[in-house]
């Protein structure tokens, strides 16, 4: 180690990895359902492209959490997105092809994707 | 980047390693794999969080959820439930003892157990993977130790660490600023920084967590304070006792020599440092500063009178000092934070925060970290829950084998240094046995004595003999032997010991005694004069009888292996106390509640 900045380097890098043990209020959190039924309408592989989205770009306020069935079962796979400060908005039908847009426009940038949203759909 | 969204961890202290915490690991690998979670979640094996009692303990992020008392099959029901599903497993989650309430909705810090602690020492216990310095240099690890290499001289070190009025953690609480400022101003061509771990009291287990916690905090620490007085090198002293700390030191030692932040030219400076693990052969005397120094240096773990102190001639006759592993934990932080802070916590004449461990009678048995003048009450009832079995509180021991006992009337003295020994106990390293109505505090001296006859090295005539007749009377009196003058004789023994034994083992021996003696002496006296334990604890003073209660089932009669209770069926039974050996075996198995002792 010859310098504080290889220090902060290694710092920022393994944070990234733990983040989601630091206490934070300002944390997103993206909960998707995954009872039987989310599960059975391909919430697994919703999950998985938000986990990878998320690690592309590094985000490391952002936790990714499952929660079970909500009763609206015909809508799933059903994703909430918390961000600090807003509305949790809920998203339905999810696929893993949706995953880039509701992480770019809506966790990053704070714009809810609303053609997908509950209230679209309804 | 791996990103992860969940992070298991499972407590690595030695408490919940020696409850199964490993295996759980491997099931949690094994489950996770099976279920194609691997990829998704990781487990991390940390060190103590703290609430041993409630162990093994496997926190579940990032919801937080607290799962005690995990048993391997209840993983396959995390996995499965909790990790694929979200369902949070109701039955495994922390019930709080005072309140009831459950830590479902609650995050670590809201739970009754750690709402009170204030956490500077323990900070990364139970948070970071001890062995992975990746870990710890992402909680800031490392740098402090930057700080005080490229942006302060060694004078502003020191001089932080007086302002901030650090005192020594193992139990003789001298200033660690002012130490560190006899060290720098031995001159030497070569001195030592070194570390003591050779934690012996009874019941005392912070130093030992500490090390299996956050390894990496004590090393950065040690570089600190060797940069300060001028050590290139420095010596941790571990008891061999506790061989998860000794191979997480070795593995963060390893591992800090890997990335250069032990060697030579630290952070590109002039400062090089390099540190050495011994282990001690479980000796208690080998705590005491000059008998761990000659330990070190492979003679016999014997002490030496001082002066001359450690600071100017100590390790191979250099300039040498010696801190406490709880010591050093705070140092980085004071370091990046600063004196003021520091010494923004606490009380007046004592600073910052002290690391307990809570044992004995008591519902929430483990580690806790408070600030200095925090009420004792506080400690056994709000964050210890209280005393189990609904059983009052009698008194509570600090300071091991050194100190004394604190009774019920002085609940609400404020915890620091001062005012635990005027009270006749002393802060010691941390250990804190709490006692209830069934314990007989006679017999409590006894236990501590009968230790530290033990333990004397037997170099100096008062300890070595001088303890030996105080322990002797203290037997003969909770054998129901004891005779009118004993108290006296202990009393003046004890005087004699404290004033001329040669080191801090023999001088604070009979401080147990003593203290009993002055809040229990009552207790002395029902034992030698009406031959009696009033906690009915001293077997050889307590006979068990038979109560009118009795249905005579006959059931206590099958269980008594000395054949000493009679009666017929439907009768009630009689014991011959002559014949009894008070195993109370007969008490275990009636159903009336008809046998008590008296």
């Amino acid at each position: 180690m010859k310098s504080l900045a290889e220090l902060e380097a290694i710092r920022a890098k393994t944070l990234e990895n733990i983040a989601m043990r630091k206490e934070n209020a300002d944390a997103a959190r993206v909960v998707v359902g995954m009872a039987t039924c989310g599960i059975a309408a391909g919430a697994r592989p919703v999950m998985l492209a938000f986990m990878d989205e998320i690690a592309k770009r590094s985000l490391e306020h952002v936790t990714v959490s499952q929660t079970g069935c909500v009763g609206m079962c015909r809508l799933e796979p059903m994703v909430d997105v918390y961000l600090p400060g807003q509305e949790k908005v809920t998203y339905v039908k999810v696929t893993p092809e949706m995953v880039g847009r509701i992480v770019a426009e809506h966790v990053v940038n704070g714009h809810p994707v609303e053609e997908y949203t509950i209230g679209a759909a309804e | 980047m791996d990103f992860y969204r969940a992070h298991v961890l499972v407590c690595g202290g030695t408490g919940c390693t020696s409850s199964g915490s490993m295996q759980l690991i491997e099931r949690f690998d094994e489950q996770l794999k099976e279920k194609g979670l691997d990829k998704e979640v990781k487990v991390v094996r940390t060190g103590c969080f703290g609430l041993c009692e409630a162990g093994p303990v496997v926190i579940v992020y990032p919801e937080g959820t607290f799962y005690s008392r995990v048993k391997p099959e209840d993983v396959d029901e995390i996995v499965s439930e909790h990790l694929l599903k979200g369902r949070k497993v109701q039955r495994l989650v922390y019930v709080d003892h005072a309140t009831h309430e459950s830590s479902v909705q609650k995050s670590l810090n809201e739970i009754g157990f750690y709402k009170q602690q204030e956490r500077i020492a323990l900070k990364n216990c139970g948070v970071i993977d001890p062995e992975n310095i990746d870990e710890y240099i992402a909680f800031d690890g490392y740098k402090a130790l930057a700080k005080a290499l490229t942006e302060m001289t060694r004078e502003q070190v020191i001089q932080e660490v007086i302002d901030s009025g650090l005192r020594g953690r193992g139990g003789g609480g001298f200033p660690t600023g002012k130490k560190w400022q006899f060290g720098y101003n031995s001159p030497a061509d070569q001195k030592y920084i070194a570390c003591n771990a050779d934690e012996g009291d009874p019941g005392a287990f912070m130093d030992r967590s500490l090390l299996e916690g956050d390894p990496h905090a004590i090393i950065e620490a040690m570089a600190i304070g060797g940069y300060a007085i001028g050590a290139s090198e420095g010596y941790i002293y571990v008891r061999a006792e506790y061989p998860i700390a000794v191979k997480r030191l070795q593995v963060a030692i390893e591992q800090a020599k890997e990335y250069g932040l032990l060697g030579d030219n630290i952070f590109g400076t002039d400062f090089c440092f390099d540190l050495h693990i011994r282990l001690g052969a479980g000796a208690f005397v080998c705590g005491e500063e000059t008998a761990l120094m000659n330990s070190i240096e492979g003679k016999r773990g014997e002490p030496r009178p001082r002066p001359p102190f450690p600071a100017v001639k100590g390790l191979f006759g250099k300039p040498t000092v010696l801190n406490n592993v709880e010591t050093y934990a705070n140092i980085p932080q004071i370091i990046l934070k600063g004196a003021k802070w520091y010494s923004s916590i606490g009380t007046e004449r004592s600073k910052g925060t002290k690391v307990f461990a809570l044992g004995g009678k008591i519902n929430n048995t483990g580690l806790v970290e408070i600030p200095m003048g925090t009420p004792l009450r506080t400690i056994i009832y709000d964050i210890g829950g209280g005393i189990p079995n609904g059983k009052k509180f009698k008194a509570v021991q600090t300071g091991g084998p050194s100190g004394g006992c604190i009774p019920a009337d002085h609940l609400d003295i404020p915890i620091e240094y001062d005012t635990l020994i005027e009270i006749g106990s002393m802060m010691g390293s941390g250990g804190m046995i709490v006692m209830d109505e069934d314990n007989c505090m006679v017999d409590i001296a006894r236990f501590f004595l009968d230790f530290t006859v033990d333990e004397s090295c037997g170099k100096c005539t008062p300890c070595r003999i001088g303890t030996r007749r105080m322990l002797e009377i203290l037997e003969r009196i909770v054998d129901g032997k004891g005779e009118e003058g004993d108290i006296e004789k202990l009393e003046t023994l004890a005087q004699n010991i404290k004033s001329t034994a040669l080191c801090g083992l023999g001088q604070t021996a009979p401080n147990p005694v003593l203290s009993t003696l002055h809040y229990f002496r009552d207790e002395y006296e029902a034992h030698i004069k009406e031959k009696r334990c009033p906690a009915h604890h001293c077997q050889a003073l307590l006979n068990y009888v038979i109560s009118d209660k009795c249905r005579g089932c006959t059931l206590c009669a099958k269980a008594c292996p000395a054949g000493a209770i009679s009666g017929e069926v439907r009768h009630q039974h009689v014991i011959d106390t002559a014949k009894c050996l008070k195993c109370g075996a007969c008490v275990e198995k009636c159903r009336f509640g008809a046998i008590s002792k008296n």
